[in-house]
């Protein structure tokens, strides 16, 4: 178990840190007289994570649906818009000022629009994460195609490749780093779009369990929130890591 | 001289850069024979890597014609192969795979050309690597690898450009011996090898290696000097040592840095 010793080896810090802030944070509550609306301890946030009345289930499912929807959404017009880019100078030029203009705006702020056009549901939710997260995408996917050495793509000319060919054998994979590497940042700006379009309007998800709390001052729930949140993101980020490990296992060192 | 395969009419080259028009090449006017082997040589910036895309019909001349075979060259010709100096491999692909990207490049069944791309690695020395990722081998591993890919569909035509200038000394110096040899110089009829176009920085690789040295003048580029290397084949490194080698040597040396060309043999 080598493995295992090296991974403990390297992570001992952060849970030795992690234990002891742990550690104040309740040592401040129970002999602070902090008071729990304000900061609730950590024994009583453990509580609400597994607070049978919350209904945690269906928030958790809401979410992370609106999460993953997001992150796919991103992912697939991301690419679809970073290919289209690459493939034609055209496109580019009609694309590029009007998806600049579009990252510009904060999208925080469309949120309530989206309300009026679509009311409440998941759907405007996975909408907001992905308008959050796809702009790395197009970016990235861009880049990572036309960054190919120019000897490279004579090559392909030399043996008179069509240029689907040269997409699919050279460009896509030469561009696959980027990308992984663009969906990291896409992973995060999911969680944030999903959370912030049910801020504005929903009757589920984590998100909305925070705004509840907002009138019913029951701080703990919302500490339990977030760490389910987290714990989404976590396990979302990580996926797209682990994906990275597997497609590009060449890449090692890109970000 | 063997029948001619690359024919070079007053070529000439001037890039539009932004800050105005670079003539690099000028007048370039020269027939190489088919089974050939020559070097180019030329300070850097003369327009050697310049002329070799032009011969491969991956750029136009601005002036002038070129013709391949007897055939105006208007586009990438096919039936080249190419090395640069840089190895690019696709780093995603294993070495036998990158060795077999021609194939699959120009439309032909890998499968059936995978014993042959096996072969070439063997020959090449880099039998066993071929599952390897390139980023497992040295550059000049790489670089054998990148001449194996070039050699695959087994061109009449091999350009190169400056393929050993990564190199350490001792490792170009076999590779240079490589080249002669799967080149076959001893073992092929002189009409059988391969057409090679060798660009190269360094003069004794260049009297080694070639039939024929140009040496091209700064820019713009024009042959300033065409010179026979009519030294016996095969080549060996006791040759390297050898009075003849040092004549061929300093005569390109003179006509590199523009002192006139002594007795070494002008063409
Ligand atoms: N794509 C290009 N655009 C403008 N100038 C170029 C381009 N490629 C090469 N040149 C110029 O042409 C000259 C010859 O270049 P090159 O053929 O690469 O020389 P060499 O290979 O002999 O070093 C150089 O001065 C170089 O700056
Ligand atoms: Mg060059």
């Amino acid at each position: 178990m080598t493995k295992f010793s090296s991974l403990s080896r390297q992570y001992w810090p952060t849970v030795a840190l992690f234990a002891f802030l742990l550690a104040c944070w309740q040592l401040a509550v129970s002999l602070g007289g902090i008071r729990e609306y304000l900061l609730p301890s950590p024994l009583a946030v453990w509580n609400a994570l597994w607070h049978s009345e919350i209904g945690w289930t269906q928030h958790l499912w809401a979410t992370t649906l609106e999460i993953i929807g997001a992150f796919v959404l991103a992912a697939v017009v991301g690419v679809a818009l970073g290919v289209a880019i690459a493939w034609s100078p055209l496109i580019a030029n009609a694309l590029v000022p009007f998806l600049v203009f579009v990252n510009t705006l904060p999208k925080v702020a469309i949120a309530p629009l989206f309300l009026i056009w679509m009311g409440y549901g998941i759907f405007p939710n996975m909408l907001m994460g992905a308008l959050i997260g796809f702009f790395p995408v197009v970016i990235n996917t861009a880049v990572g195609l036309s960054q190919v050495e120019a000897d490279m793509l004579d090559l392909g000319r030399v043996f008179n490749a069509p240029k689907w060919k040269i997409f699919a054998k050279i460009r896509i994979p030469n561009a696959l780093p980027y990308i992984l590497s663009a969906l990291k940042i896409t992973a995060t700006a999911a969680v944030v779009g999903a959370i912030v379009g049910e801020f504005v309007a929903s009757q589920k998800g984590l998100g909305y369990v925070i705004t509840t709390t907002q009138s019913s001052m029951n701080t703990a729930v919302a500490f339990a929130a977030l760490i389910w949140i987290s714990i989404v993101g976590l396990l979302l980020y990580g996926a797209v890591v682990l994906l990275a490990q597997l497609w590009a296992p060449w890449a090692e060192g890109v970000d | 001289m063997s029948k001619v395969l690359i024919d070079l009419d007053q070529v000439g080259m001037t890039y539009e850069a932004a800050s105005g028009p670079v003539e690099a090449l000028a007048g370039i006017t020269s027939a190489i024979g088919a089974g050939e082997f020559v070097s180019l040589v030329g300070p850097s910036g003369c327009g050697k890597s310049t002329l070799l895309r032009i011969v491969a019909g991956l750029r136009p001349a601005t002036s002038g014609t070129v013709a391949v075979s007897g055939r105006a060259v208007t586009q990438p010709i096919p039936d080249i192969g190419m090395v640069f100096q840089a190895p690019i491999l696709l780093k995603w692909r294993s070495i036998l795979e990158n060795v077999l990207l021609p194939a699959e490049l120009a439309g032909k069944d890998p499968k059936a050309l995978k014993p042959r791309a096996e072969q070439l690695l063997e020959m090449a020395g880099l039998g066993g690597f071929g599952p390897k990722l390139p980023r497992e081998l040295s550059g000049g591993m790489q670089q054998r690898a990148a001449l194996c890919r070039a050699l695959l569909l087994d061109p009449p035509l091999l350009l190169m450009d400056e393929p050993f200038g990564a190199l350490d000394a001792m490792t170009r110096d076999d590779m240079a011996l490589e080249l002669l040899r799967i080149w076959g110089e001893s073992d092929l009829a002189r009409d059988a090898r391969k057409t090679v176009l060798f660009v190269t920085h360094s003069i004794p690789e260049a009297v080694f290696l070639s039939d024929r040295v140009l040496v091209m003048s700064a820019r713009p580029g024009r042959i300033a000097a065409d010179l026979r290397i009519d030294l016996p084949r095969p080549r060996t490194v006791e040759l390297r040592a050898s009075e003849a080698f040092g004549k061929l040597t300093l005569g390109i040396f003179r006509a590199l840095t523009g002192r006139t060309v002594g007795a070494a043999g002008t063409a």
